[in-house]
């Protein structure tokens, strides 16, 4: 289906890509976002790189990947990894883009099983890391409180938001019984009652 | 201690690796306890001492933290060992989220895929920020870590479209100039 695509970027991404959708360019962009991968936080990086800056993908297809690659086992940023690369270049892009953003932190993780001993026993080098952890934080905050302005009309999604912050949060609920709840109910909430199908739903 | 790479011993690496990576719901972090009780415990790769070692550089080299399965992988199996760790780690769970997506893809427009995407925001909208709240509380919660996430959050906010390294790189000039002012401790393990 999409492997058509494939030096057609107009056909992969609705938007006009300021870059061309090539394998080597998913692969480098999440080659060095996964380079860069202290302490969590991706999403952010990944929605600009992917999103904002190249314009291969909207807002609108991206978020639900997002919610999409934390429900599914796995780890969030591979799943989205393999998300967005599925949705420009099919299976093929699926694998370029998981394969980048693991080829970094592979190649240090076998350097630093040489060297742990030297690298663990340098503070100063622990201060450096939890700083570029604090800094990713501060990304997913600001992404965050974006997430908050695209959660639709009216109360209920609000609602389903803070229940969600709180359960998983706050509670530290398990997030398989938390999701398995959430989710339902706002897709219920999000339902089209009263139009018929092919009405104003993407309005 | 492990001279020979025996096939055997790259099939129970896959055996151990592959259920976890399905099993991770949630994060890398679900699979830390079981996978302990794997190669400590019942089979003795590692000593528990060696674990906490591995996994305190998983803490402090990039990638998501289920590399520790290819990290001990490496340490019992060496490269080869380590590869297979990733394929056991990794393919499971990217061939469910590939099958899931493309299932999404291949139904957008319809009137139920509208709601689901609908409800799915405000779900990961929630995630997210409970996600930073959960990022913010394990690396310790402290007004520093307060102080720079809000900053980056600012930075991002006045300019949408900055690249994150400047702002990765502040976050770690701010802490080691906290750390050579005597505000931070980090203990040489």
């Amino acid at each position: 289906m999409t492997e058509a695509a494939v030096k057609q970027p107009g056909s992969a991404a609705p938007a006009e890509p300021k870059i061309p959708v090539t394998y080597t360019a998913v692969y480098s962009v999440f080659f060095w976002i996964g380079l860069f991968s202290f302490g969590g936080g991706l999403m952010p990086w990944i929605q600009r790189e992917i999103v904002i800056k190249r314009g291969w993908m909207r807002d609108e297809d991206f978020l639900p990947g997002v919610a999409m690659a934390q429900i599914l086992p796995g780890v969030n940023s591979t799943n989205m990894a393999v998300y967005v690369g599925r949705h420009l270049l099919g299976v093929s892009g699926a694998a370029a883009a998981i394969i980048g953003i693991l080829t970094g932190p592979f190649v240090i993780m076998l350097v630093a099983a040489y060297s742990y001993k030297a690298i663990l026993g340098v503070p100063a080098l622990h201060a450096a890391m939890a700083g570029v952890a604090a800094a990713a934080i501060g990304m997913l905050l600001r992404m965050g409180v974006l997430a908050v302005g695209t959660t639709g009309k009216g109360v209920l999604p609000i609602v389903v938001m803070i229940s969600v912050f709180l359960a998983i949060g706050v509670m530290k609920w398990p997030l398989v019984p938390v999701v398995l709840v959430a989710v339902p109910l706002s897709v219920l909430i999000a339902w089209p009652w009263g139009r018929k199908s092919g009405g104003d739903v993407d309005a | 201690m492990r001279e020979e790479t025996s096939l055997a011993l790259l099939i129970s690496i896959a055996v151990i690796l592959a259920p976890l990576s399905i099993a991770s719901i949630g994060g890398a972090t679900a699979i830390y306890a079981p996978l302990q009780h794997e190669v400590v415990d019942l089979r003795q790769w590692i000593t528990g001492r060696e674990f906490l070692d591995l996994f305190a550089i998983c803490r402090f080299t990039p990638g998501p933290s289920s590399l520790l399965g290819a990290l001990i992988a490496f340490k019992v199996a060496g490269l080869l060992g380590a590869l297979v760790a990733m394929v056991a780690l990794y393919l499971p769970s990217s061939m469910l989220c590939y099958s899931v997506s493309r299932v999404w893809a291949t139904h957008k427009g319809k009137p139920w895929h509208t709601a689901v995407e609908r409800g799915l925001t405000p779900v990961a909208a929630g995630l997210i920020l409970a996600g930073v709240l959960a990022l913010f509380q394990l690396s310790g919660g402290d007004l520093l870590t307060g102080a720079v996430m809000v900053a980056v959050a600012g930075m991002l906010t006045w300019k949408r479209k900055m690249h994150p390294f400047p702002l990765l790189i502040g976050g770690a000039i701010a802490y080691e100039a906290s750390y050579l002012l005597g505000y931070l401790n980090y203990a040489a393990t």
